[in-house]
């Protein structure tokens, strides 16, 4: 074992000598800025488009992204096997405890969680939370139930078998749909919980965002939980749901933009907040705030600069691509706490030079 | 001439369900590959193009961009694996013909017995914990270092066994011409089977082209082009996968695009490798 | 090296023995310790998957394998129902395997004028080339969408008063996951099965032949019973195959951890649970209950692999 290790040891020491650069000189112009994150397929659209819209202003900066889920995002960067990690479902206390170092959560865009399903001729559906509890806990297991004809007395239900689709990887999209079903739920939240790898009752398991959007896509008579993006991108019909001031809406930009808006005057100031069964007649009520985690601290000064100033980048410029893509801007009085946040990021003890300075 | 006996005529018509239920089995066995061959066949075709070839993955959810970096990814992470297996089970091979008729060498082959048939998955996590944890990061070389291993056992049993077939009269000749035993291995008697060594490194080379589960959590995946050994790689399989289980159809076409250049590679290897066999022998 | 009378020849034939000596000890001591390389990276393996399941192991003892509870969140691991997963999977894969394996291999070994043998043997190593990952591709887009609209409809219309085809035809479940596993593991075995058959001595069969049997019967009394153990291990090799399968029973299994006597139901193998889980496992001990899943699958392909090369070994050495 140790002689394995020491010649492989010495072959990535190798390897690494060779290749690697950047910190070694800080003077000297060095090569391209490489940064690994892994994380969340909640934002994987919106995180790709803007690595790749990054790279045209920045073509020395290239940022590849991994969508594993968030709970894969979290785990990396606690291992610092990837420089910056996603989810969207906050870190919990536990979570931060195990990580070497501080770790900040900045809050990149809000999506929506939508129920998308996939049934021959029905392309509206209207749901309450008893409704889509009742779907996932495997209590209403025939599309023409009269308890979803109730809602949707236009729409010709046909008798067909529900077949879920869920997420078989620890994945924050799970933890935003959990925990909403958690609170309008008290059977849910006793039978299931609420977190990012949680039992369902039924249904098919598939990985990421992705996974779950094929799955639906594929099986005629399927229903699941996926981010926006995946089933507008797809073609995937979703349901409107019945928020808590009893309205009924739909998952559009705005309507996640006033999910956000109740949880802004009680911002925590790590950015760690649920906005998910927002008060408010316009809230979307299974909304979410997806996370990049970084360290507080970054280990590489040249990185973690260019870091900083691809997030300062996307808080602001990045913005402007959100909206086809069927995300939600940031908050603008957010935006400025965001700022301030990524100015205390600090490399050695050191502030970074000022993201947003030159070339931002 | 009499006609056949009862017992007789019922022992034919068993001979020849027999053998009718033979060729049964033999076309259910095909018919899989077939379907599977004419699937890829027809959807790749429809979907090579010359920027399936040249191009960079596009942004999710657009249409376009291709694999090029899964396609040099894919190569280089098998070369690596041959930098890895190779000259171990190579070298390994020949201990075990030329000294290993011992307690040692049966230990030896044991060993690559089982390590042959040990999941590609388990060697996965195995790598993570060996490589990528200790160096901190994803990397093309713990990859490699996955591949290699799959690779070495393989490699270890076909030199074995060609090197065995070497006649003992060329070793002899030689050694008669006071050769040192060792250059008289490595010159005569390794140049003679190479070709059935190639045959061997051919076939674990197609078998390491097509893994994708140790890949998974050692070589990760790259959306750009990296030709680093300490960065994480693309490789083909993995890009399959990843397509396969999305939603997007453009990507399900670039994954049967993907799936004919892999079949493809591995079918020549395997007919590569046959030709070589047979070549040998028809002499 | 021609060597000369005289002490100066004496001397340097001395030497030039002395230095072969030296030469030979250092490449058998080299090559040794590349055949090593093999042996430790075994034994490596193993020490490490136990220390990494030690938390596990130490948490859960036996119990693991018997309690079927998988919750990250309460922190409660169970792998019952992956290992019936496997096992059911693979299990079902033999069945369909083997008598299409043994129908491949009689048919190749004994039965097959010569130009049917090539291409026939040749399609057959084709099927154990094609990576596993095109297999689950193949699967997601062929053969589970015939599955659910071909096969297990008329399965449930025929036979559905069995627990066996119970629920809704979905495609993916344990039925594509058995399916695929047969199709990957037939290679396997029939080509064992078929080097195990070749080494049945020709006198035996040619005296049947001669005592007037007919083909199949020259097969069933003369190749069969002396071939039968290795014919087993061939089995337990295919076996041992498809129970570490990960990709192609991945893609089309359903990946649900439930225990059902249903074929139709989805379904979670043991090393589906890690090829899904293994990076994003943030608890140590979701991280450990992970590995211990790998080593038992490492253990137990190990002990079916011994107990399949004892067997093909012994058949094949005897007739040598």
């Amino acid at each position: 074992m140790k002689r394995l290790f020491c010649l492989l040891a010495a072959v990535a020491a190798a390897a690494a000598g060779c290749k690697k650069e950047d910190g070694a000189a800080p003077a000297a112009p060095a090569g391209p800025i490489e940064l690994q994150g892994a994380g969340a397929t909640f934002p994987y659209p919106l995180y790709s488009k803007w690595v790749s819209e990054y790279q045209k202003i920045h073509p020395d900066v290239r940022i590849n992204y991994q969508s594993i889920g968030s709970g894969g995002g979290i785990r990396q960067v606690t291992e610092r096997t990837v420089d910056f990690g996603a989810s969207d479902a906050p870190m919990t206390d536990a979570e931060l405890q195990k990580a070497p170092g501080k770790l900040v959560h900045i809050p990149t865009t809000l999506g929506a969680v939508v129920v998308a399903f996939n049934l021959q001729g029905v392309t509206a559906l209207e749901l309450t939370p008893e409704l889509v509890a009742g779907i996932f806990l495997g209590q209403i297991t025939r599309w023409n139930d009269p308890k979803l004809a109730a809602p949707n007395p236009g729409a010709k239900l046909p008798d067909t078998a529900i077949t879920v689709a869920y997420r078989s990887d620890g994945s924050g999209t799970t933890a935003v749909f959990t925990d909403y079903l958690a609170k309008v739920s008290p059977a849910w939240k006793e039978k299931v919980g609420a977190g990012k790898s949680v039992k369902f009752p039924v249904g098919l398991g598939a990985k990421g965002n992705e996974g779950v959007a094929g799955q639906i896509k594929t099986s005629p008579g399927s229903v699941g939980y996926v981010e926006l993006a995946y089933a507008r991108q797809n073609n995937l019909p979703y349901a409107t749901l019945k928020n808590k001031a009893g309205k009924v809406v739909a998952p559009e930009l705005a309507a996640v933009s006033a999910a956000a808006e109740g949880a802004l005057a009680s911002m925590p100031d790590d950015f760690r907040v649920s906005i998910t069964d927002a008060e408010g007649d316009a809230a979307y009520p299974i909304s979410s705030f997806t996370y990049i985690l970084v360290y507080q601290d970054q280990q590489d000064a040249r990185k973690g600069a260019a870091l900083a100033s691809f997030l300062w980048w996307a808080i602001h410029d990045g913005q402007k691509f959100e909206a086809d893509l069927f995300y939600a801007p940031l908050p603008a009085e957010l935006v400025t706490k965001v700022e301030a946040k990524l100015k205390t990021l600090t490399s050695g003890g050191k502030p970074l030079p000022a993201p947003g300075g030159a070339g931002g | 001439m009499s006609a056949p006996s009862e017992p007789y005529l019922r022992r034919r018509i068993v001979d020849v369900a027999a053998r009718g239920l033979c060729v049964l089995m033999t076309v259910l066995a095909i018919l899989p590959l077939l379907s599977l061959l004419g699937y890829v066949l027809k959807q790749g075709l429809g979907a090579l193009s010359w920027s399936f070839f040249t191009e960079l993955p596009r942004p999710v959810g657009e249409v376009g961009g291709g694999m090029a970096n899964a396609l040099a990814g894919s190569a280089i992470l098998v070369g690596l694996a041959c930098a890895i297996g190779m000259p171990v089970g190579i070298l390994a091979g020949v201990y075990l013909a030329e000294f290993g008729k011992n307690r040692f060498g049966n230990a030896v082959r044991f060993c690559a017995d089982v390590l042959s048939g040990v999941p590609s998955i388990a060697v996965g996590v195995f790598v993570y914990t060996l490589v990528v944890l200790t160096m901190r990061r994803f990397s093309a070389l713990a990859g490699g270092v996955a591949l290699g291993i799959l690779m070495l056992p393989t490699v270890t049993r076909t030199t074995e066994e060609l090197v065995r077939l070497v006649p003992d009269t060329l070793r002899e000749a030689a050694l008669a011409l006071g050769v040192p035993k060792w250059r008289a291995i490595l010159r005569v008697v390794l140049r003679t089977a190479l070709p059935g060594i190639a045959t061997g490194m051919m076939l674990a080379v197609a078998r390491a082209a097509g893994e994708t589960a140790p890949l998974l959590f050692t070589a990760f995946n790259n959306r750009f082009w990296s030709a680093s050994l300490d960065k994480p790689m693309a490789s083909l399989p993995v890009q399959i996968f990843t397509y396969a289980v999305s939603p997007y159809d453009d990507w399900h076409r670039q994954a049967w695009a993907a799936a004919l250049v892999l079949v493809a590679a591995v079918l020549v290897l395997n007919v590569a490798a046959r030709l070589v066999v047979y070549g040998r022998t028809a002499r | 090296m021609a060597a000369s009378t005289g002490q100066a020849g004496a001397d340097a034939q001395a030497a030039v023995a002395v230095e072969v000596n030296l030469g030979d000890r250092l490449f058998r001591w080299g090559t040794a310790a590349f055949a090593a390389g093999g042996v430790i990276t075994l034994g490596a393996m193993a020490v490490e998957m136990v220390r990494a399941s030690a938390l596990s192991l130490s948490h859960f003892g036996p119990g693991f394998v018997t309690s079927t509870d998988w919750d990250p969140v309460r922190e409660l691991y169970g792998a019952l129902p992956y290992i019936y997963g496997t096992l059911v999977s693979s299990l079902l894969a033999l069945l369909i395997a083997v008598p299409v394996s043994l129908g491949v291999a009689i048919l190749l070994s004994e039965l097959a004028p010569p130009w049917l043998l090539r291409p026939v043997s040749f399609l057959v190593e084709l099927l154990a080339a094609v990576p596993s990952v095109i297999f689950g591709l193949w699967g997601v887009f062929v053969l589970t969408p015939w599955l659910r609209e071909s096969v297990q409809p008329p399965l449930q219309s025929a036979l559905g008063f069995l627990p066996f085809f119970k629920g809704t035809p979905r495609g993916f479940g344990l039925m594509a996951g058995g399916l695929i596993l047969a199709i990957m593991i037939l290679p396997t075995i029939s080509s064992v099965s078929r080097e195990v058959m070749r080494a049945v001595p020709s006198t035996l069969r040619e005296g049947a032949l001669a005592l007037g049997a007919t083909r199949w019967e020259m097969v069933r009394t003369a190749v069969l019973p002396y071939a039968r153990s290795g014919i087993v291990g061939a089995i337990i090799l295919g076996l041992g195959r498809a129970l570490g399968e990960t990709m192609a029973v991945t893609m089309v299994i359903g990946n649900r951890a439930e225990i059902s006597a249903s074929l139709f139901a989805p379904s979670y193998t043991m090393a589906s649970v890690i090829a899904n889980e293994f990076t994003e496992a943030t608890g140590d001990l979701h991280l450990s209950a992970l590995s211990e899943v790998a080593l038992l699958l490492f253990l137990v392909t190990v002990a079916l692999n011994i107990v399949a090369r004892l067997l093909v070994w012994r058949v094949s050495r005897v007739s040598r």
